[in-house]
């Protein structure tokens, strides 16, 4: 094994770790605020991808129009579901929204398999995306370096919404005590719409930059990564938006890594996300950069 | 006034099934395949083919009408178990089609065969799905030809010595073609330099195309299904892996080349048959009237899907129309003999219940599926 | 057991429900006989999953992976020697196991008991975590044990998966064991433990400041559950006669759900009812998948529209019948007697 194959995958895994984040940041958020793990998330990854598809090759849409649409429309998807499954549920037990979430993920599977039917679409990749720059033969393909980079920005876009925005600073307070927020008169219904929104919307973002690295998208993608990132958010702590980011990386890289290294345990690789879980749950509950459960925030 | 409607629409619905469902002279015959599911896509096609072949046959020659009912098994065993067996004795069906997969039509042969009624899959290549069976046939060649005829090839046609073996290890399709290859190409004097693994649900395969590298191959025979092979083209060509790639019948879609783009260029695959190379006077016909129907042209699933209709039809027809008993329809089905159909000349072993005939091999050249040649069994 | 008025119903009540499976495996077409199999599998299964979700509260997502390691260990038992070195072709079994062969009722049993003997050992971690963590971590666990019967060819042949299994299987068999698993499983819920189970889901840390064990309860459940969702694998395997990793998917868990919600988390009676309800209403859906001709109207089948309806199904049962058929009662003689007296007064 030498340097360059070590390098190789290592470009590999922080691409496709910063997709895990991307769509773990939404969990993250959602868990915090409201204390649901949203099975539909991984879902709402595959809604934007298909609706990424739909603009570029059924309306032909320029790829940029096409994708910020894609993203506003999914982020509506995630607001909908909230306000028609999740917000009647909010007092009622936890697992009683898990349930529903679960039946949201199957409901959102199922009726894309209806709409666009089983057969893979090949997702349209912009020729900007194409492409790869050879450094010693070490091989980055384009995308490889603008998923990381577009990761990072709209990371940072978050964090100053969350901690210098208004409603950014009622989502945090939010995650510590709903009541309490609810009592200073914020419209907390509407901030919670808001969470699942930039949740969505990143999801969306997710799905779209998975699509253009792996270009045959089905209805049922999201359901693969979506839990890979959902134990990326709890490895990075749960209610932590940089730690789930940073989840997203540590997951990816491993995956791509351990494949690399120990061919024989190729076979074994969706099963690592969730050692990983087990092994954090067992030993730091908290995850990495997870505070106290019970007093969660981004 | 409300009450006077609804019972009015209540008598007329009764009234409309009855006149649907008396009088025709018809014989029923079921269909088994995922419309829904991870494999849909091979059973949408099918079913388009056999809707066609439907069309273009809708009944024997001594007018009995042939009505088809298709129950979606999702993919899944316990689904499709259900759905024969829902077809067998609340339907009353005559003969069944399907299922797509092997391990599907496995759980559906069992039942089939109690029931003592015909089941013929259009496309379940796995040797064990007859096996010691009387009433399963299938309109398809099993996965030791197609492995030994891809051997052949790629020691004879295109003189590679060393070849490597990628295998979608969740995939009993995958394992037991890759098996069938490697046993056909060791014995020809082929060296096998590495087996790589992975997964259905894996869209990476950065790991595995480094290993290929470093074991530098000259050629790659991916026993795969589309999605899998434009996926593991792509990356191939993108990190410098650029020796040629075989595959099995699952590589024929559309949307390999949809999906794969330049990089799945060259990529060759055994198959069924060549919309473009006529094996028999039925083909014509049956891919003019397909594109002309559909808009596209046929792939294998949509052809076999037809041929199994098409046998079937023969077969029923042989054992007198409406008045045909299973037994006598099974007992022509598996004496098929030089049938002509759209995927070529198919004779059915009487005893085996598999289909004697040849295999297409076909390539990718410049986004867009030719033919290359026929190997005959 | 004392011999009371409610006992002795009960068992009139199950002696009626044997009539009917005498009648019914006489009378009834093969495919009805058939989804009535089905139907009490999914009973046994359901049953074992409400103990451990709606009786004890823990919201775990494990019947898929339980399913399987019973559906495995039976098939690999109920298989000859002589069929099992014909199907492993692309390695040969472990010898150990290659020449293992039994009948079925031992083969279900060890089946069940291994099934269990994993549930325990899987319950220490798991227990660790409540709550969603919980859901997560079994749903992880069911995807762990796919990608395990996958990668251990020598056992479990890998994604070949085990063909051509006897079918032992019957209506009797299936019926037997339903009963078995509902007598066995309201026992427990009205023995001490069911009540230790109920405080144990109503307030956990209420449970423990009153010195319950709360790992030993959950553990009762959860080896129970396990116990008898690995003799439904069994009985499945031997039903479908062929099994592979990719039989058991999260989609039976997914199922198994909607009938303890629709029933009533918590209510085994209510279960039982669901059961009939959601495998016979899965069966008579097929309907809306197909084209249908109203007044010369043609409709066209919208495939994949059965999943559709199921989903929304659920939701709405989530958001507006929360409570399910049965909520968290049960049915009971008593409550019959009390209605029919309550109606004389």
């Amino acid at each position: 094994m030498d340097l360059t194959i070590i390098l190789q995958q290592l470009v590999n895994g922080v691409s496709l770790g910063s997709l895990y984040g991307l769509v773990a940041i939404g969990y993250t958020m959602v868990y915090g605020v409201i204390r649901l793990i949203n099975f539909a998330h991984g879902d709402i990854m595959m809604v934007g991808m298909y609706f990424a598809f739909t603009g570029i090759a059924m309306m032909f849409l320029p790829w940029w129009a096409a994708f910020l649409l894609s993203m506003l429309a999914s982020a509506l998807v995630g607001v909908i579901v909230d306000r028609v499954a999740y917000k009647p549920l909010r007092n009622a037990s936890r697992i009683s929204a898990l349930i529903t979430a679960i039946g949201v993920s199957f409901f959102l599977e199922n009726s894309f398999l209806v709409i666009y039917g089983g057969v893979p679409k090949a997702f349209p990749i912009p020729s900007v995306f194409n492409g790869a720059i050879n450094i010693h033969s070490v091989i980055f393909p384009n995308i490889a370096i603008i998923t990381p980079i577009v990761a990072i920005v709209f990371l940072l876009i978050l964090l100053f919404i969350l901690h210098k925005t208004k409603y950014g600073m009622a989502m945090r307070a939010l995650s510590f005590d709903i009541d309490t927020v609810r009592i200073m008169g914020i419209n907390v219904d509407l901030v919670i719409s808001l969470v699942f929104a930039l949740g969505s919307f990143l999801a969306a973002l997710g799905g779209i930059f998975w699509a253009m690295r792996y270009p045959a998208i089905n209805p049922l993608i999201g359901i693969m990564p979506g839990l890979k990132a959902f134990a990326a958010a709890v490895l990075g702590g749960i209610g932590s938006v940089t730690g789930a980011a940073l989840g997203g990386f540590i997951i990816g890289v491993t995956e791509i890594l351990v494949v690399a290294l120990f061919p024989a345990l190729a076979g074994y690789k969706d099963a690592f996300a969730f050692l990983f879980l087990i092994f954090v749950l067992l030993f730091k509950p908290t995850g990495i950069l997870g505070e106290d459960l019970e007093r969660g925030r981004f | 006034m409300k009450r006077l409607l609804s019972s009015l629409v209540a008598v007329a619905v009764a009234l409309s099934f009855l006149a649907s469902a008396s009088f025709a002279k018809e014989i029923k015959v079921g269909v088994v395949w995922p419309i829904t599911g991870l494999v849909a896509a091979f059973g949408q096609s099918a079913w388009k083919g056999a809707q066609l072949a439907h069309s273009m046959k809708p009944a024997t020659k001594d007018g009995c009408k042939i009505k088809l009912i298709l129950l979606d098994n999702k993919g899944m065993k316990l689904e499709t178990a259900n759905a024969v067996s829902k077809l067998i004795t609340d339907n009353h069906v005559k003969a069944i089609i399907g299922a797509i997969t092997s391990s599907n039509t496995m759980a559906g042969a069992p039942i089939a065969e109690k029931n003592h009624i015909p089941m013929i899959t259009s496309s379940a290549t796995n040797p064990l799905v007859t096996k010691g069976k009387k009433y399963i046939s299938r309109a398809c060649f099993i996965d030791p030809f197609q492995g030994k005829v891809a051997a052949k090839y790629i020691w004879n046609n295109l003189h590679a010595k060393k070849a490597a073996v990628m295998i979608e290890r969740d995939q009993d399709y995958s394992v037991g073609l890759a098996h069938a290859f490697m046993n056909a190409y060791k014995k020809l004097g082929g060296k096998i330099v590495a087996v790589e693994f992975f997964q259905s649900t894996d869209q990476d395969y950065s790991a595995q195309i480094s290993d290929l590298k470093s074991k530098n191959p000259d050629v790659i025979y991916m026993p795969s299904y589309y999605q899998e092979l434009a996926l593991f083209s792509r990356q191939a060509r993108q990190y410098g892996l650029n020796q040629p790639i075989m595959a099995g019948d699952g590589a024929e879609a559309e949307a390999l080349i949809k999906i794969g783009g330049k990089a799945v260029n060259g990529l060759t695959f055994t198959t069924h048959f060549d919309p473009h190379a006529a094996a028999t006077p039925l083909t014509v016909t049956f891919v003019k009237a397909f594109e002309k129907k559909y808009k596209t042209s046929p792939d294998a699933m949509a052809a076999l899907g037809a041929d199994a209709y098409f046998i079937l039809v023969n077969a029923i027809n042989e054992a007198g129309g409406c008045k045909a008993t299973p037994k006598k329809i099974n007992y022509y089905v598996r004496h098929t003999k030089d049938f002509k159909g759209v995927t070529g000349v198919i004779t059915i072993n009487p005893k085996t219940g598999n289909a004697i005939k040849s295999a297409v091999i076909r390539k990718v050249k410049d986004g867009k599926f030719v033919y290359v040649t026929t190997v005959n069994p | 057991m004392k011999i009371d008025r409610n006992n002795i119903l009960t068992i009139l009540a199950i002696l009626v429900f044997f009539l009917f499976v005498w009648w019914g495996s006489n009378h009834l077409t093969a495919y009805a006989v058939r989804v009535w199999e089905d139907t009490l599998i999914f009973l046994m299964l359901s049953a074992g999953y409400n103990l451990i979700n709606g009786v004890t509260g823990q919201f775990s997502l494990e019947p898929n992976g339980f399913v399987a390691i019973g559906a495995y260990v039976t098939a690999i038992l109920i298989l000859t020697p002589a069929q099992k070195e014909s199907m492993f072709i692309i390695e040969p079994m472990v010898p150990w196991l290659a020449n293992l062969h039994m009948s079925f009722l031992p083969a279900l049993i060890i089946g069940g008991i291994v099934t269990a003997f994993v549930g325990f050992l899987l319950g220490f971690p798991v227990f660790r975590v409540r709550g969603d963590y919980l859901a997560i971590v079994t749903l992880g666990f069911g995807l762990t044990i796919r990608v395990v019967s996958n990668n251990t060819i020598t056992i479990t042949n890998g994604s070949l998966g085990l063909k051509g299994l006897p079918t032992y299987t019957n209506i009797w068999w299936c019926a037997v064991w339903a009963v078995i698993a509902m007598i066995v499983i309201m026992r427990i819920v009205d023995s001490a433990f069911g009540r230790a189970m109920k405080a144990v889901r109503d307030d956990e840390d209420a449970a423990i400041a009153m010195g319950i064990n709360t790992l030993w309860i959950k553990q009762i459940a959860f080896v129970t559950a396990a116990f008898f969702e690995g003799v439904g694998g069994g009985l499945l395997a031997s039903l479908i006669t062929i099994i592979s990793p990719t039989v058991f998917t999260f989609f039976l868990t997914f199922e198994l759900l909607i009938i303890i919600v629709v029933g009533g988390l918590g209510s085994m009676t209510g279960t039982a009812l669901a059961t009939v309800v959601v495998v016979w209403g899965s069966e008579l859906l097929r309907v809306v998948e197909q084209p249908m001709n109203i007044f010369g109207l043609h409709i066209p089948g919208i495939p994949g529209m059965r999943m559709v309806v199921f989903s929304i199904l659920l939701i709405i049962m989530m958001i507006f019948a929360r409570e399910g058929i049965m909520g968290q009662k049960e049915f009971s003689w008593d409550w019959i007697f009390n209605k029919i007296k309550g109606k004389r007064a």
